[in-house]
């Protein structure tokens, strides 16, 4: 079964790519939008039958690989 | 799902003519099938099949006594001394790039390292040609920040060090970007790899990267055609590169390569699997027999015609000696890439190929790869050839302010400072970058040796615009001399001649002159062609082609290269002399462009001999070391390699160009060739101008370095500081 | 006494472990390359090197992967014994992502690669001090697209090198390179292996490269 997990960085973090961006939507006439995060989702294909099982060894390669927590949080999205 | 009939239209729309069509049936004694097809499709493709340009390139000079190997495989390979060789090429990724500038230039680097180190060699060094339309569009802005990062992400990450290029701005190149990769690497001689099918019975075998459904056909349908409304639709056909497997595989292609087992090998590019098994087997006089089942996959369902035909990167085939192929597996385990066994060499000159327990493909190797059509295409000088040719200097209204007129120069987008780009490239792994980007050449040194290697590449699309045959033979003009003023001698020469449409009898013509100009004088240097590419269809239906643009990659040895001499001052007090004449000529010229927005008149007069005696002073004169900077004269003329040698340094100067009733406007900015800008030392001053006598070089000192300012008589007096700010601000307030 | 034993290791993507060697060399040091599957060290080594580069692509995060490599067991339990450790580049992001060293690199700033000579000023070099007094000034390259020093709230960071006149990449404080608490591990971004040839450009390197020796052979002689 699939699990998702959402990386970003942690609220105060400085997000360059995500100023980038923000520009750039300002740029092309977006003025509506105030602020872009920008993240990585993870998708892990996980050989087990049990969601909750699933979810925890998402949250384990989380914790261990996928986010690095000095700026990173992550959240199982599914 | 199977596959399609074979119909004369099916034929027609993978872009054989009714000729081909004929042609194939001919060979086969029957309809080919849907693979077969695409085999032929692509393997007569413009792109892979050289078929218009063939003739033209049969006439160049490929022969000397450093070349250790001409045209023919996947680089050139030339003797450099004490049992080295350095192997190099240049190649196109022009069309991909204008599709998708990151994938595109990506995939360009990808695709020529490759080519060098399927040979043995390690890549040690790479430059890029890059060629844009006007850079106040913002849609070339885009395509510039996108192939700059996709040459960076490619490079830097893989490994090699980026030590020069060339970057213009130019309207025409604005639906047809170029982009033109060379790399250079070294081997030892006796280490060298050919693309040979050799010894029947041998096993084929695949490593690298699984296969997708990336740009199947990219070389077909991308490089063999104009761009049309249907240029977007074509993003799919860009193939997308993983410069980190680049790098694995090449660590293991050479420690593969050093274990002896290894008989031939070649990497998959244009046309993947079909042009790498097609081209191995046919300089080899053998066959193969390959079963596609055995192919690494990386998506489920690919039929034949798509295994076949796969563009994804990162791949190689090779032979290996029968009952050695477990060292090979060994090898890429260890780097944690596949390795499969596809197939066997035979010795029957045929390409046998199964796919799920059938036979998809049985058809005779030569008539592919050797005897593939060659044409005689029709060539027509453009009717306005004469007429632009035209100039009445004395029409031009004399120059008020020859100061502004430099300022306006250097801050000009073809003059500017490209520190932009080439701070975005790892210019140093490798620990050989003797001199590095923003001077003529860029200087490596030969890794364990005393020896280096000067690079350049070169190209006036402007001139050769005006004039094909003369424009050609400056840029191997001007290649050299930009090697030689970092005191290394031109030894060999790479080509990437980037074209409009062969169909289109003008454009022919500039490819017939400039191929003609570029023999002519590589043959008048001594230096021989190696090898190169041809890009064709650089055109948009409707709007027209580039303009010729034959690019020049000089390479240039130096048998001590802590004698480079680099291109800025070094210090106040030394002396600068111009090296060479200035003659009463402006024609193609950047001041005439940039200042009265006029691209015409015949481009300078060229005299190659007293080009090779430049070349010669040089070189003597960085042996005995009496130079402590030299700056070949080109763009701008004089003033602007003055300007760069002062602005490069932060140290000024003060000079006076010689009178010789030239218009102030022609003395300061007329691009004459043979010219070369050098300081010395004071004490070394009258050795280096007799030296200069001896060799037949006209040599004036014309004043001498130091201060804040940059004077330079006749009119131009201006703040060095000023200079600079509005020489290197232009790109990065362009490109962000 | 004999030649300080460096070791150097190579990881799948590694590009400057040559350079590393080749600049380890010229200051006098006995090098070995070290392969990441390796599951022990050659013996008596006096210091390791981790080299720049794009280890596994720089996939997921820089670093991220590299440290799960089975030598890294190895270095870690080196590093934790004392012993002298050297991480330019990727190797700093490695030892941060292992948590040799506090903190974290991420993206530059301005989101492009850069590869140009800075200026860096020493500041507390930990016990690589024969060369680096505090306050001196070194010219070294710079070649990455990650470089940016964010500290970790909860570790500060003994800083070894500041960049002078502001950083190329967004650095906090302008944070050039850390060394641990104990001082025994060094990390910066700046390349001193590419600045030790004066051939190829500035020669500063070698003044960090001399005080990583000097600091092996210390360490060997149990002071």
């Amino acid at each position: 079964m699939k699990v998702r997990v959402l990386v970003s960085l942690k609220p105060g973090v400085l997000d360059a790519q995500g100023r980038a961006i923000e520009h750039a939507l300002h740029d092309l006439g977006y003025s509506q939008v105030t602020g872009v995060r920008t993240g990585k989702l993870v998708v892990l294909d996980v050989d087990a039958t049990d969601p909750a099982k699933a979810r925890a060894l998402a949250a384990e390669a989380a914790e261990k690989l996928l986010a690095n927590p000095v700026i990173e949080q992550y959240e199982i999205l599914s | 799902m199977s596959d399609p009939e074979v119909t004369d239209e099916l034929a027609r729309e993978h872009g054989l003519s009714s000729h081909e069509i004929a042609l194939i049936g001919e060979i086969l004694g029957r309809r080919p099938t849907f693979p077969e097809l695409g085999i032929f499709s692509v393997m007569w493709s413009e792109h892979c099949s050289y078929k218009s340009s063939k003739k033209y390139l049969q006439k160049l000079p490929t022969k000397g006594a450093c070349v250790v190997q001409g045209p023919g495989e996947n680089a050139g390979v030339v003797d450099v001394g004490d049992g080295w060789v350095a192997v190099f090429k240049i190649e196109s990724h022009n069309h991909p790039s204008q599709v998708e500038p990151h994938g595109g230039a990506s995939t360009g680097v990808g695709g020529i390292l490759r080519d060098i180190f399927t040979m043995g060699a390690r890549p040690l060094a790479s430059l890029d040609s890059l060629r844009f339309g006007s850079l106040d569009d913002a849609h070339q802005r885009y395509l510039v920040r996108g192939v700059v990062r996709g040459i960076g992400d490619y490079g830097n990450c893989f490994g090699c060090a980026t030590v020069g290029g060339e970057v213009t701005f130019h309207p025409r190149y604005r639906n047809n970007i170029l982009v033109n990769a060379m790399n250079l690497g070294i081997a030892r001689r006796e280490q060298i790899f050919l693309a040979k099918a050799a010894g029947p019975g041998n096993p084929v075998i695949y490593v690298g990267s699984k296969t997708g459904r990336d740009g199947i056909h990219g070389a077909s349908l991308l490089a063999s055609a104009e761009f049309d409304e249907d240029t977007d639709a074509k993003r799919p056909t860009v193939q997308l590169g993983d410069p980190f497997t680049e790098k694995l595989l090449l660590e293991a292609c050479l420690e593969a390569m050093a274990t002896g087992a290894i008989v031939g090998i070649q990497d998959m590019g244009a046309a993947g699997l079909t042009c790498s098994s097609f081209e191995m087997a046919s300089r080899s006089g053998t066959g193969i027999e390959m079963d596609l089942d055995q192919v690494p996959q990386r998506e489920s369902g690919m039929t034949a015609y798509e295994l076949l035909l796969s563009e994804s990167q990162e791949r190689m085939l090779l032979v290996a000696e029968k009952g050695r192929e477990d060292e090979i597996f060994a090898v890429f385990e260890k780097w944690d890439l596949d390795a499969a066994l596809v197939g066997r060499v035979t010795d029957d000159g045929r390409m046998r190929v199964r796919w799920q327990g059938r036979t998809v493909v049985d058809i005779p190797v030569d008539p592919i790869a050797a005897n593939a059509p060659a044409y005689e295409r029709p060539t027509a000088r453009p009717a306005d050839f004469e007429s632009l040719q035209k100039l009445d200097l004395d029409s031009l209204p004399a120059e008020t302010d020859p100061s502004g007129a430099l300022l306006q120069l250097l801050a000009s987008p073809n003059l500017c400072s490209r520190e932009w780009v080439y701070r975005q490239y790892d210019q140093l792994v490798g620990s050989s970058t003797v001199l590095r980007p923003g001077g003529d050449a860029a200087v490596v040194r030969i890794p364990e040796t005393e020896r280096g290697l000067a690079l350049k590449t070169d190209c006036n699309p402007r001139w050769c615009a005006l004039d094909p045959y003369l424009g050609a033979q400056h840029a191997v003009a001007e290649a050299a001399r930009n090697v030689a003023v970092t005191g290394a001698r031109p030894l060999a020469v790479t080509n990437c001649l980037n074209f409009g449409s062969p169909e289109r009898p003008e454009a022919m013509w500039e490819f017939a002159e400039a191929t003609r100009g570029m023999g002519d004088a590589c043959r008048a240097f001594g230096i021989p062609i190696t090898g190169g590419n041809v890009s064709f269809y650089n055109e948009t239906s409707g709007e027209g082609g580039i303009p010729p643009t034959p690019t020049i990659g000089m390479v240039g040895l130096l048998d001590d290269v802590t004698r480079a001499v680099p291109a800025a001052f070094r210090g106040a007090g030394d002396d600068v002399i111009l090296l060479g004449e200035t003659r009463a000529e402006l024609g193609g010229s950047e001041y005439l462009a940039v200042r009265h927005g006029l691209e015409r008149g015949a481009p300078p007069a060229l005299d190659l001999a007293a080009e090779q005696r430049l070349q010669k002073l040089l070189a003597a004169a960085a042996e005995q070391r009496l130079m402590r900077s030299a700056h070949d004269c080109s763009d701008g003329g004089a003033a602007i390699a003055l300007a760069e040698c002062a602005i490069r340094s932060g140290v000024g100067l003060d000079v006076a160009l010689p009178a010789s009733g030239l218009r102030p406007e022609v003395a300061l900015f007329a691009e004459s060739a043979a010219r070369a800008i050098v300081s010395c030392a004071p004490a070394d001053r009258e050795r280096f101008l007799a030296l200069a006598r001896e060799h037949g070089v006209p040599a004036a000192r014309i004043g001498a370095t130091g201060g804040v300012r940059i004077r330079i008589a006749p009119g131009v007096d201006v703040s060095l500081v000023e200079a600079h700010d509005l020489w290197a601000r232009t790109l990065p307030e362009a490109l962000g | 006494m004999s030649a300080p034993r460096v070791g150097v290791l190579v990881f799948p993507g590694s590009l400057d472990d040559r350079d590393m060697r080749r600049s380890f060399g010229l200051c006098g040091a006995d090098v070995r390359m070290i392969w990441h599957k390796d599951q022990r060290l050659p013996e008596s080594l006096d210091g390791i090197g981790v080299p720049g580069g794009f280890s596994y692509g720089d996939y997921l995060r820089c670093g991220a992967m590299a440290r799960f490599s089975p030598v890294m067991r190895s270095l870690v339990e080196f590093a934790e014994s004392g012993k002298p450790v050297l991480g330019v580049c990727n190797g700093f992001q490695i030892l941060c992502e292992s948590g040799l060293l506090p903190g974290v690199l991420v993206r530059n700033r301005e989101l492009k690669y850069v590869c140009q000579d800075v200026r860096v000023a020493v500041e507390d070099p930990g016990m690589f001090r024969a060369e680096l007094t505090p306050g001196r000034a070194l010219v070294m390259p710079v070649k990455h697209g990650e470089g940016a020093y964010v500290p970790d709230p909860d570790r500060k960071p003994r800083v070894a090198f500041r960049y002078v006149g502001g950083s190329p990449n967004g650095s906090t404080d302008d944070i050039a390179g850390v060394t641990n608490e104990r001082g025994n591990v060094l990390g910066l971004m700046p390349h001193p292996e590419h600045a030790t040839d004066p051939l190829l450009g500035s020669a500063d390197g070698a003044h960090v490269l001399r005080s990583f020796l000097a600091a092996c052979v210390a360490a060997r002689a149990g002071r």
